[in-house]
C-alpha cells in the first residue's frame, strides 16, 4: 500500500509532470513564470487548490453522482464545485490569514480557469483511484507544477538579460525553452 | 463591421491561438496528429456556436453580477452534449482526445468570446463570430499538427509521406515537440506580420 502511494506520487511529480508531460495548466505556466516570487506564490496556490478540489470532486463523484446515476453531469458539477471552492478558499484565506492572502490572493481567482485542476480531478476518476490515492496524486501533480514553474521562472529571469532575436522575444522563446525542459523531464520516464 | 469581416477576422487577423494566445492547453495536447486536430476543432467550434448564440439570446436576462457562473454552466452544457455525441459516434476519436473534451469547458477562447463578444452583440453577429473563431482555432491546430505529424511520424492524416517516413523524429509527437513547434510558429507569424507591415 505504502509503496504504491509513493509510486503514484513520484509518477505524478516527475514522470507524468502535469505541465511538461500532460500539457495541462499552460496559461499560468507561461503567464506567471516571469519572476521567481510570483512563481512561488502561484505554485503554492495551485498545490492548495488541487488538494482541496481533488478531495471534493472525488466525493461528489462517488457519493452523489454515482449513487444517483448522474454521471453525465460530471463536467458541469465539477467545474461549478471547483469555481465555488476557489471563491470560498479566497474568502476564508482573506479572513483567517491576511498575510497569506497578501501573497496568494491575486493568484486564487486565476486558478478557476486553470485546466490542471479540472484535468487532475477527471484523471483521478478515470484511473479509479480511491480517496487516499486521489489526494496523493493531486499533491504530486501540484508539486510537479510548482517545480516546473520554479525552474521556468529561473530560466526566464536569465533570458531577460540575454540577447534574443526580435521575433523570438517573449512567448516564442518561452515555449521553445519549455520544450527543452520537457525533453529533460522525459529522462525521468524509467524511474518507476 | 460587415458580416464578412465579422466572420473572417478570426481566421488570421485575430486568430485566437497565434494572436490572442488563448486556449493553449488543448492546442498543444491534441495537435499530435491532423485527425485529432480536426476532431478537436469541430468539437470546440460546436461549443462556441452553441454558447455564443445562447448567451447572446439571454444577454438581457442574465444579471451582470453572476454572469460568469451562468456562462460557465451554459458552456458546460454544450461540452457535455458534444462529449456524449463523440463518445457515441466516434469512440476512437473520443479515446484519443480523452480528458481534453471535458476540458473544453476551461478553454479560455470560449469564455473569452462569451464575455468579450456574445454578451454585447446580436445573435447573428455572435453566430458569425463563433464560426470565425472556431475556424481560426481549427486552422491553428491544423498548422501545428501538420508539422508534428509530418516530422514525428512521417505521415499526414495517417498516410505515409515519402522521404519523411524513413526516419521520423518521434519526439515531435510527444509533449516537447508540441512546445517547440508552437514557439517557432508564433515567431514565424510575427515575422510575417512585420514583413507585411513594411
Amino acid at each position: 500500500m505504502g509503496a504504491e502511494l509513493i509510486a503514484i506520487f513520484i509518477v505524478a511529480v516527475f514522470i507524468e509532470n502535469v505541465v511538461l508531460s500532460q500539457i495541462l495548466g499552460l496559461c499560468p505556466f507561461i503567464g506567471v513564470s516571469n519572476k521567481i516570487d510570483s512563481a512561488v506564490g502561484m505554485g503554492l496556490a495551485v498545490i492548495f487548490v488541487l488538494l482541496m478540489a481533488s478531495v471534493v470532486t472525488w466525493s461528489v463523484q462517488n457519493f452523489i453522482l454515482m449513487p444517483l446515476q448522474l454521471d453525465y453531469l460530471q463536467t458541469i458539477s465539477f467545474i461549478l464545485v471547483i469555481a465555488s471552492l476557489v471563491q470560498f478558499v479566497e474568502m476564508v484565506v482573506r479572513k483567517v490569514a491576511p498575510a497569506l492572502y497578501q501573497s496568494l490572493g491575486v493568484f486564487l481567482p486565476l486558478i478557476t480557469t486553470n485546466c490542471a485542476v479540472l484535468g487532475i480531478s477527471l484523471i483521478n476518476i478515470k484511473k479509479g483511484y480511491n480517496l487516499v490515492e486521489a489526494t496523493v496524486n493531486a499533491g504530486g501533480a501540484g508539486l510537479g507544477f510548482f517545480f516546473a514553474l520554479l525552474i521556468m521562472a529561473g530560466i526566464r529571469e536569465r533570458l531577460d538579460i540575454s540577447e534574443i532575436p526580435e521575433n523570438m522575444k517573449g512567448a516564442p522563446i518561452a515555449f521553445v525553452t519549455a520544450g527543452l525542459l520537457a525533453t529533460a523531464f522525459m529522462g525521468f520516464s524509467g524511474l518507476v | 463591421m460587415t458580416p464578412t469581416q465579422q466572420l473572417t477576422k478570426g481566421f488570421w487577423k485575430e486568430n485566437p491561438i497565434f494572436v490572442i494566445g488563448l486556449g493553449l492547453c488543448p492546442t498543444l495536447a491534441v495537435s499530435s496528429s491532423l485527425a485529432n486536430a480536426v476532431g478537436m476543432g469541430i468539437a470546440a467550434t460546436f461549443v462556441l456556436i452553441g454558447s455564443n448564440m445562447m448567451i447572446s439570446l439571454l444577454r438581457s436576462i442574465i444579471p451582470s453580477k453572476i454572469r460568469i457562473p451562468v456562462f460557465i454552466v451554459i458552456i458546460a452544457t454544450f461540452v457535455t452534449i458534444i462529449d456524449k455525441l463523440i463518445a457515441a459516434y466516434s469512440p476512437t476519436l473520443s479515446a484519443s482526445l480523452g480528458i481534453f473534451i471535458p476540458l473544453i469547458v476551461v478553454n479560455c477562447i470560449i469564455l473569452g468570446r462569451a464575455e468579450a463578444f456574445a454578451n454585447k452583440n446580436t445573435v447573428f453577429d455572435s453566430l458569425l463570430d463563433a464560426i470565425g473563431m472556431g475556424i481560426g482555432f481549427t486552422i491553428a491546430l491544423c498548422c501545428i499538427a501538420f508539422f508534428r505529424e509530418l516530422l514525428g511520424e512521417g505521415k499526414l492524416f495517417g498516410h505515409a509521406i515519402p522521404f519523411f517516413k524513413n526516419d521520423p523524429a518521434l519526439i515531435m509527437i510527444m509533449a516537447p515537440g508540441g512546445f517547440i513547434i508552437f514557439g517557432l510558429l508564433i515567431a514565424l507569424k510575427r515575422l510575417m506580420a512585420v514583413k507585411g507591415g513594411n
